[in-house]
């Protein structure tokens, strides 16, 4: 059962061939037998899972509910979850029980998904290996001395184990697409705003986005459509309408014209994923696609720029963790001052704390033009670079990371090092574009992505891409030996 | 030496909207402790502002009636700082780009002397929470109930010279507040806050001097008092030889001085930046002409309305339309009784004194405008003389009824019976022998006399004319 994907699962529901109660169970046993190697949970909530399946299975029996009516997901700990503890992989929030649900997890709950639990993360987000939580660093399930990558490296972990059939994560620089790539599962970052973000704990507002992550495309089509929607708490929602996703994804790819940027290729990216791109691109062109070089010439500015505006977002979304009101507040404050700085020191993780100084400082007096007003500027130079390519191309192609999975500890020393496992997601996020990554292979037995990046608001054609690709590779039906 | 002082007020007014600037909790005033604050009040992890609509609009029509510029896009701005009732460890305001600038107000300071006062900007932003210390040990209690409460902030220019100017300018736009039903301007309450920059400069000088903040002076009388004091110590200060630093000061009413709260250098940096959580607002000149059509009259049309069409003085006129309710209600009174004069000489004698002595404000009045309007109907048709209405006022303010009732009860009518009156007044006379030779001796000044004795005998109900002419008429035969 754990070996199915979204669409077989819903079928065997439908047919009666298990029940989500069946199912639900099932995925709870593979949790708490396989998990304490991959640490890919902060919180598995059996008693509220089973009572969604029951009650799952009591809609589906008199013929209602909704697309994913039993269907088994994991929730990063990232989105609020009423009842169940939201940590955001801190010991800031490790006590937080949030009273509201947040919009994606009410919109899957409408669908009828059963939450089976929380998953681990990067703290606040704030990662690319899942490294700097607080509940202790994710193993990579094809390798256990590897990451997972991050921040969402316990969704990405939890689903390439087949723990659960799909998991929501979020992308603020890649963290949806890098762990995606890194497990070797499907990950989709939509358009900014075609999720919304009520209720998603906020690392940089105006960068983070909410999606899907699971074993194929065709999955990922079934929850987006769940997930994407107006919200108007949310004010940069976009209020438009939801396609039927799953609808189109079988369209053929013939003029279809996919884009490569040659600044995804040059130095800093490892030979073997290039090959293994490179095998891709054969794969889609013999599809029927075109192939063109293009220039993004701002790319290498993504990075740089990235580190100004979401910390900058990141030291002052992270002011409200003050120990005045909710989550951890320090013992015995002698004042005012103290319960802050103790609250603040011992609450936050040193890479949190890297970056609110960061951002504290780009936001000063005196370096705001320089920093923060600069980095914007290039930040719209970056998002031009996309618009022009979009005018000669309908998809642009690239690696998700420059590598495979990288080693626990390798670059915890030196986060220069770290950040540039993201230098081809991170420019997404600065354009408001959505990106999907999806399996390509392995270097060394470590899985590698590949990147699809479309124009605003072209979730469609990027998941009939990635389909059609699933259709003629099974790299997203590979399983993690042990975990079979 | 001669000095100048130079005056700018910031003044924070509340806005009048049913829910909150950014969420949808209430904003009444009042409520037990935290149960008006939301999870977005609250700075709860994930929930994001959403602008509430009427803030807007209220922006717009302050706009309009400063005749400032509406901004087409203004940005919310993120003022960061940490403090305990500021929950999400930043405010949203406006920065750069407020929603209204470049507008005026004209305040009158004598008679005829009017001036006016620039306004720089006004921009929209959430207030804070209150710390509670008193009635707690140890702590300090949190009440979240005001926080993400609308607030307009008016920015004037430094165009104000003295206390006095400083007060004008701040109850015109109290008043103006008012008249557009955009803040009930209760100052108790917090609903209208001062903050005042204070310079001075030798006379004739043209550049400004250093200045200081004297942060919420919440009472006309605390600003006049919290300016005179700080124009005096800095004035003493730099003749003394001293420099004034500049600072944020607290004014202490108990001791009526301004003291040094925090300096310049131990300011915070507010790390201002736009709010990646609200778009831009962006205000179509089809909602300003919407919100424009629903402008009432303002108080400095209504004013030269009054003098035109009343016939009214200046003075006359400012304090009639000193808010929308008086001069509304001095409308009604006028037309009532069909004299302008009478009407305005009632509303800011007899009831604006009952009023003033009872704490009580117009809206709060015992006697209506219709109950005061038939009251001067009864002066003006000789019912009644002045002097007895203003026993019949007060009985109507005691809630004996409407004058009529309290006229027939308590029998005050006037006495106008020609044949009546001369049977009192030979009554009179022939009572006062020595006085009546006296009159006719040529010692005039006695008729007073006689008519304080014909009223007497009247219990003040004779009509005073024709007492007059009738004792004339007697003594003089």
């Amino acid at each position: 059962m754990h070996k199915k994907t979204i669409a077989q699962l819903v079928a065997g529901l439908r047919s009666g061939e298990f029940t989500s109660i069946e199912l639900t169970r099932a995925c709870l046993e593979r949790i708490r037998r396989l998990d304490s190697k991959l640490n890919a949970f902060i919180t598995v909530s059996e008693e509220q899972a089973l009572a969604a399946a029951q009650a799952a299975d009591s809609a589906r029996a008199v013929g209602q509910g909704g697309a994913l009516t039993g269907i088994p997901i994991a929730h990063k700990d990232i989105f609020c979850t009423r009842g169940v503890k939201t940590t955001c992989g801190s010991r800031m929030l490790d006590n937080f029980i949030a009273p509201y649900d947040a919009h994606v997890v009410e919109r899957l709950k409408a669908a009828g998904a059963v939450m089976v639990g929380k998953t681990n993360m990067d703290e606040f987000a704030m990662g690319s290996s899942n490294e700097t939580s607080f509940f202790g660093p994710v193993r990579n399930p094809w390798v256990d001395t590897a990451v997972p990558g991050g921040s969402s490296g316990g969704s990405a972990a939890a689903v390439a184990a087949r723990l659960v059939p799909a998991a929501t994560g979020t992308d603020t620089g890649g963290s949806i697409r890098q762990p995606a790539a890194l497990c070797g599962i499907s990950g989709l970052k939509p358009t900014y705003g075609r999720v919304s973000r009520y209720g998603m704990i906020a690392f940089a507002s105006s960068l983070d986005q909410g999606g899907p992550m699971a074993r194929t495309v065709e999955d990922l089509a079934w929850l987006i459509e769940a997930m994407a929607g107006f919200d108007p708490r949310d004010s940069t929602c976009v209020e438009r309408p939801v396609p039927r996703y799953a609808a189109g994804i079988d369209a053929p790819l013939t003029g279809l014209t996919i884009g490569l940027p040659k600044e995804y290729f040059g130095e800093g990216l490892s030979p073997a994923v290039g090959d293994l791109i490179q095998a891709a691109i054969d794969v889609l062109h013999r599809l029927g696609a075109q192939i063109k070089e293009i220039s993004l010439p701002n790319s290498r500015l993504a990075v740089p720029v990235y580190y100004v505006i979401a910390p900058a977002e990141a030291s002052s979304n992270l002011s409200r963790y003050d120990g005045a009101r909710y989550g951890y507040r320090c013992s015995q404050p002698r004042d005012l001052e103290d319960m802050y700085e103790r609250t603040r020191s011992e609450g936050f993780g040193a890479e949190v704390k890297r970056r609110i100084m960061v951002g504290t400082y780009v936001l000063s007096a005196g370096y705001y033009d320089a920093y923060y007003l600069k980095a914007q500027q290039v930040r719209r130079m970056i998002r031009d670079d996309f618009i022009r390519a979009f005018e000669e191309v309908d998809v642009i192609m690239g690696p998700t990371a420059p590598t495979a999975a990288f080693d626990l500890g390798e670059k915890t020393s030196d986060p220069v090092q770290m950040y540039l496992s993201d230098i081809y997601t991170i420019a997404v996020n600065l354009a408001g574009l959505p990106a999907l990554s999806i399996p390509t292979g392995f270097a060394a037995g470590r899985p590698v992505g590949l990147q699809l990046i479309g124009n605003f608001f072209a979730e469609e054609r990027l998941l009939n891409v990635g389909h059609r690709y699933q259709q003629e590779t099974d790299w997203h039906a590979r399983i993690p030996p042990g975990y079979e | 030496m001669n000095w100048e002082a130079v005056i700018g007020l910031e003044v924070h007014i509340q806005l009048a909207t049913k829910t909150k600037i950014f969420s949808g909790a209430a904003t009444a005033y009042g409520a037990a402790p935290n149960t008006q604050a939301c999870a977005i009040d609250l700075g709860m992890p994930g929930v994001l502002p959403v602008l509430n609509e009427q803030a807007v609009r209220m922006a717009v029509k302050l706009g309009l009636a400063l005749g400032a510029t509406i901004a087409p896009r203004s940005v919310f701005a993120r003022k960061n700082y940490f403090y305990p009732d500021l929950p999400k460890g930043y405010q949203i305001s406006q920065y750069e780009l407020p929603v209204v600038a470049d507008g005026e107000l004209t305040i009158e300071l004598d008679a005829d002397v009017s001036k006016r006062i620039g306004i720089i900007r006004a921009h929209l932003e959430e207030d804070a929470g209150k710390s509670l210390h008193e009635g707690f040990e140890q702590v300090t209690a949190i009440d979240l109930n005001r926080a993400g409460t609308p607030l307009i902030e008016v920015v004037s220019a430094p165009d104000m010279r003295s206390a006095k100017e400083a007060v004008a300018y701040m109850k015109k736009l109290h008043s103006l507040v008012r008249y557009l039903e955009i803040s009930d301007g209760n100052m108790q309450e917090g609903s209208f806050r001062c903050d005042a920059n204070i310079s001075v400069r030798p006379l004739g000088e043209q550049r400004l001097g250093t200045r200081t903040e004297v942060k919420n002076v919440n009472s006309f009388r605390f600003v006049e008092r919290a300016i005179n004091y700080e124009i005096q110590r800095q004035i003493e200060l730099l003749e003394d030889g001293g420099k004034v630093v500049q600072e944020t000061r607290l004014f202490d009413t108990s001791r009526n001085e301004t003291r040094p709260m925090r300096t310049k250098e131990e300011a915070n940096d507010y790390r201002y930046f736009p709010d990646p959580d609200l778009l831009p607002l962006e205000i179509e000149p089809a909602l300003i002409e919407e919100v424009r059509k629903t402008l009432p009259e303002l108080p400095d049309a209504k004013r030269e309305r009054f003098m035109r069409d009343y016939g009214l003085d200046a003075y006359d006129s400012t304090v009639l339309t000193a808010s929308r309710a008086l001069a509304d209600y001095f409308e009604a009174v006028a037309a009532q009784c069909a004299d302008a004069k009478l009407a305005g000489n009632w509303v800011m004698g007899e009831l604006a004194g009952a009023l003033n002595k009872a704490g009580l404000d117009i809206t709060e009045t015992p006697v209506s405008s219709e109950m005061l309007g038939v009251l001067l109907q009864r002066i003006k048709d000789n019912t009644l003389s002045g002097k007895i209405a203003k026993e019949v006022f007060e009985a109507m303010w005691n809630g004996e009824g409407g004058a009529d009732a309290v006229i027939e009860r308590r029998g005050l009518k006037q006495l106008t019976d020609r044949s009546a009156l001369e049977a009192i007044i030979e009554e009179v006379i022939a009572a006062n022998p020595n006085q009546t030779q006296q009159y006719r001796a040529g010692k005039e000044k006695l008729l007073g006399f006689f008519v304080g004795q014909v009223m007497k005998a009247t219990k003040g109900q004779a009509n005073p004319q024709l007492v007059n002419e009738l004792l004339q008429e007697k003594l003089g035969g």
